[in-house]
């Protein structure tokens, strides 16, 4: 249950795009197609479980009993940046057809602010082992759900007439603020 | 004059949010009020300074192929700095700002200047296009913080500005004011941008 409540409020309710603000940049740089946004989606949930967990693993088990929490952040993104070059070489051998999908999202993922958010929120949260799996997996979905949306929006917007000077960021913006306050409906789900 | 030209090129015609739309988290997270907003500016220019100065000292020396992973680490040393000083001094400021100091890291904003800027260039100029980047966020943050502080709660940095007859535009310091406010403001600066071009 308390597992549920976890997934469900990372996946909507504190959704990572539209509460807590984190992957911005490829929100609003990969949502302009709707294949490229899912494949975005699909490889920042893949590699945020990933560096979720093996950050929890690193923290509690190296820093914490030789007190050195303070090389949290330091220790975190060298983890995120190697696991991502990791991860892109093992997709390539792996699976030749995955890696051509998300062959070019993989290297950005490393400035992602999400992959880095999750594993600082956890620390945060203080949550088990289990609890920061079932986190990590909801807060993927709701990136790929947040960017698959507007993504579907943007590909209407085109068609839209929008003044010249407020193409591209600027209504990308304010379409992220609606759905911002639509996701507010589900603050009463738990 | 050309130094003075790297300074002020991030206030406007560069500017690192609002032209180059870099930095968003921040820029988003933590303008609900004018307070966190100050906070995050001086925990950024703190570490854009220091790390284009350090970047641009060793940039001879660090090979090509590693160049990205060594700034990373050198930024991530000064956001440690940061953290735990704001963490010392400013308990509150430290906990209102959350996990947004610690995700300085993966602010484009440093990692693109130490990339595009810091480590091509001089040490003077490094660091005066850091500090004048800085301004440029710092510039962009105060706007916005100001913009939904006062909407949303009728405040200014604490100071009551509008009566008590003003009902506060609760939207503004919600999640969703953070994208309004950044949509328009952009919006302007580009229509302001056009007009003086056209």
């Amino acid at each position: 249950m308390e597992l549920l409540v976890i997934f469900i409020s990372a996946l909507l309710i504190n959704n990572f795009v539209l509460h807590y603000f984190l992957g911005i940049c490829p929100f609003i740089g990969v949502s302009n197609r709707l294949d490229s946004a899912f494949s975005m989606g699909l490889a920042v949930t893949f590699v945020m479980t990933i560096a979720a967990t093996v950050s929890w693993l690193i923290y509690y088990l190296l820093l914490v009993p030789y007190h050195l929490e303070f090389l949290e952040i330091v220790s975190f993104i060298l983890v995120i940046a190697s696991l991502v070059q990791v991860v892109e070489m093992f997709i390539k051998k792996v699976s030749p057809p995955l890696y051509q999908a998300l062959g070019i999202y993989l290297p950005l993922i490393t400035t992602n602010c999400a992959i880095l958010g999750v594993a600082l929120l956890t620390v945060l949260k203080k949550y088990n082992f289990i609890e920061t799996l079932i986190f990590a997996l909801g807060a993927g979905l709701g990136f790929t759900l947040a960017i698959v949306i507007m993504a579907g929006i943007r590909e209407e917007l085109e068609f839209a007439d929008v003044p010249e000077t407020l193409k591209g960021a600027g209504i990308t913006l304010i379409t992220a603020g609606i759905l911002a306050l639509a996701f507010m409906g589900f603050s009463g789900l738990v | 004059m050309k130094l003075w030209k790297e300074f002020i090129k991030g206030w406007w015609k560069e500017n690192p949010v609002f032209v180059m739309v870099l930095g968003m988290c921040p820029t988003l997270a933590v303008t609900n009020s004018v307070k966190n907003a100050i906070g995050m500016i001086g925990a950024v220019a703190f570490v854009l300074v220091g790390s284009s100065f350090i970047v641009s000292v060793i940039r001879k020396m660090v090979p090509n192929q590693v160049r990205i992973a060594t700034f990373i680490v050198v930024i991530a040393t000064f956001v440690t700095m940061a953290d735990r000083y704001l963490a010392a001094y400013y308990p509150d400021l430290s906990k209102a700002l959350g996990p947004y100091v610690p995700l300085i890291v993966v602010n484009c904003i440093i990692l693109g200047r130490q990339e595009a800027f810091a480590s091509k260039n001089g040490v003077v100029a490094s660091v005066l296009d850091a500090l004048g980047m800085s301004m440029g966020f710092g510039i962009a943050l105060m706007l916005m913080s100001s913009v939904r502080e006062i909407l949303g709660s009728g405040t200014w940095l604490g100071m009551r500005v509008l009566g008590s007859w003003y009902i506060p535009w609760q939207v503004m310091i919600l999640p969703a004011g953070a994208f309004f406010v950044l949509g328009f403001l952009i919006w302007g600066f580009n229509s302001i941008n056009k007009a003086f071009k056209g």
